[in-house]
């Protein structure tokens, strides 16, 4: 597998939302608006990409491997927290007010079956380097699922598009013609469950529709051959 | 004592756990295929949650703040709440097999279950007291047990259901746990 390859397979092939089924609950939890979907983004990305960072090295290391393995899960639980607590400061110091809107959502982090599954399944048998361009991968693939569910939500539900909002710098998009009376049902809980399970089928949709299609290409080929 | 009443009934239904809260999804997805199997995780999950949340509260107050170390809850917390799975599986195999054959399965799920967590943790930021705790936990798991058990049965006619290609499995369960969302989400208009 070439490094291409496999910072991609996080995006498509085994995308961690749409493929596996994994970190469900900030998918629906935080997508109310765009801005918090990149917020958790970068924290995820921040938290993945060290944790498999330093569970490759741990795990890379024989003598240090030998200690952990009977441990690896709580050694591994122990790692990630670090880093999420490490996020949640400087969130706290930096971005409060992302920090107020995300609220419980960032020490759940520790718990997203997506780091530690990364941990478990990849970081803990490649080097490295190999690491973390999986873990950039899986964080990019989780981020522009969830920012997809956001879009989705927020331009239905407000009208607006929030991209980032403080007090110095202002990205707002306002659709006037849904400003005026959106579906709000798409902003409350009923609406995330909607979203993400229509997004989903369309997805599904999709790639069995593409899965068909390279089936018959080989047959042609096959039959042509 | 009315304060505690309404207290369990928001925990209950207001801000259901799985509903409007959104925590617990994955085995809310995962587990709903059965109902047998999402009684077993709701009486699961509503035993830990119990005991962990308690642990966490009583350390919480007594330890971490008294110490002022607040920011190592997170890493506390969870180190807590890994051990006390453990322990209450390794517990429950000795003292009653019975029971263990019929939670055991689901325990080791719980400790990724972001539910167990959660609620430790809102249980400090809402400064809730020793008492309020207690209530909140349990109908919290109420909760979860009510919501995955009605789940579960509609998703046992679901697989009887004609359903178009794309929609089979998760994203129809999605779907169907949005009309339950309406439902419980209007008791609070």
């Amino acid at each position: 597998m070439t490094k291409k390859e496999n910072f991609l397979k996080g995006i498509f092939k085994e995308n961690p939302i749409f493929v596996a089924l994994l970190g469900l609950c900030p998918t629906l939890a935080v997508t109310t608006s765009l801005e918090n979907a990149i917020g958790m983004t970068i924290a995820v990305i921040f938290v993945l990409v060290l944790s498999n960072f330093i569970i490759s090295l741990i795990m890379h290391n024989d003598k240090l491997a030998n200690l952990v393995k009977p441990v690896r899960i709580p050694v591994y639980i122990v790692v990630i927290a670090t880093l999420v607590t490490v996020v949640e400061m400087l969130m706290h110091a930096y971005l409060i007010e992302l920090y107020n809107s995300l609220g419980i959502f960032i020490p759940l982090i520790v718990v997203n079956c997506i780091i530690l599954g990364r941990a478990e399944a990849f970081a803990s048998e490649n080097k490295p380097i190999d690491s973390v361009i999986d873990g950039l991968g899986m964080a990019f693939g989780f981020g522009l699922a969830i920012m997809l569910v956001s879009i989705f939500r927020e331009f239905l539900g407000a009208g607006v598009l929030t991209i980032w909002k403080s007090l110095q710098v202002d990205l707002t998009f306002i659709f006037d013609f849904l400003r005026i009376e959106p579906i709000d049902m798409f902003i409350k809980p009923a609406g995330a469950f909607i979203s993400l399970g229509f997004i989903l089928a369309i997805i599904i949709a999709i790639t069995n529709r593409f899965k068909a299609r390279m089936a018959e290409k080989e047959k042609e080929v096959k039959s042509n051959g | 004592m009315d304060n505690l009443i309404a207290l369990a009934f928001s925990a209950f239904i207001l801000q259901n756990i799985i509903l409007t809260q959104f925590l617990g999804i994955c085995p809310f997805i995962g587990v709903s295929t059965k109902r047998s199997s999402a009684l077993g995780m709701g009486f699961a999950v509503i035993f830990v949650m119990l005991i962990s949340s308690s642990v966490t509260w009583v350390l919480y107050t007594y330890v971490l703040e008294t110490l002022d170390i607040v920011y190592m809850r997170t890493i506390v917390f969870i180190l807590v709440i890994a051990a006390l799975v453990q322990m209450v599986e390794t517990f429950l195999k000795k003292v009653s097999p019975s029971l263990y054959k019929a939670l055991g399965i689901y325990l080791p799920l719980i400790t990724t279950n972001c539910a167990v967590l959660g609620v430790a943790v809102l249980n400090i930021t809402n400064g809730h007291s020793f008492i309020e705790m207690l209530v909140y936990t349990t109908f919290i798991g109420l909760g979860f047990l009510f919501v995955i058990y009605i789940f579960s049965m509609m998703r046992e006619k679901l697989g009887r259901a004609p359903v178009p290609k794309a929609f089979k499995g998760a994203p129809i369960a999605l779907i169907v746990a949005a009309v339950l969302a309406i439902i419980f989400t209007r008791f609070g208009d």
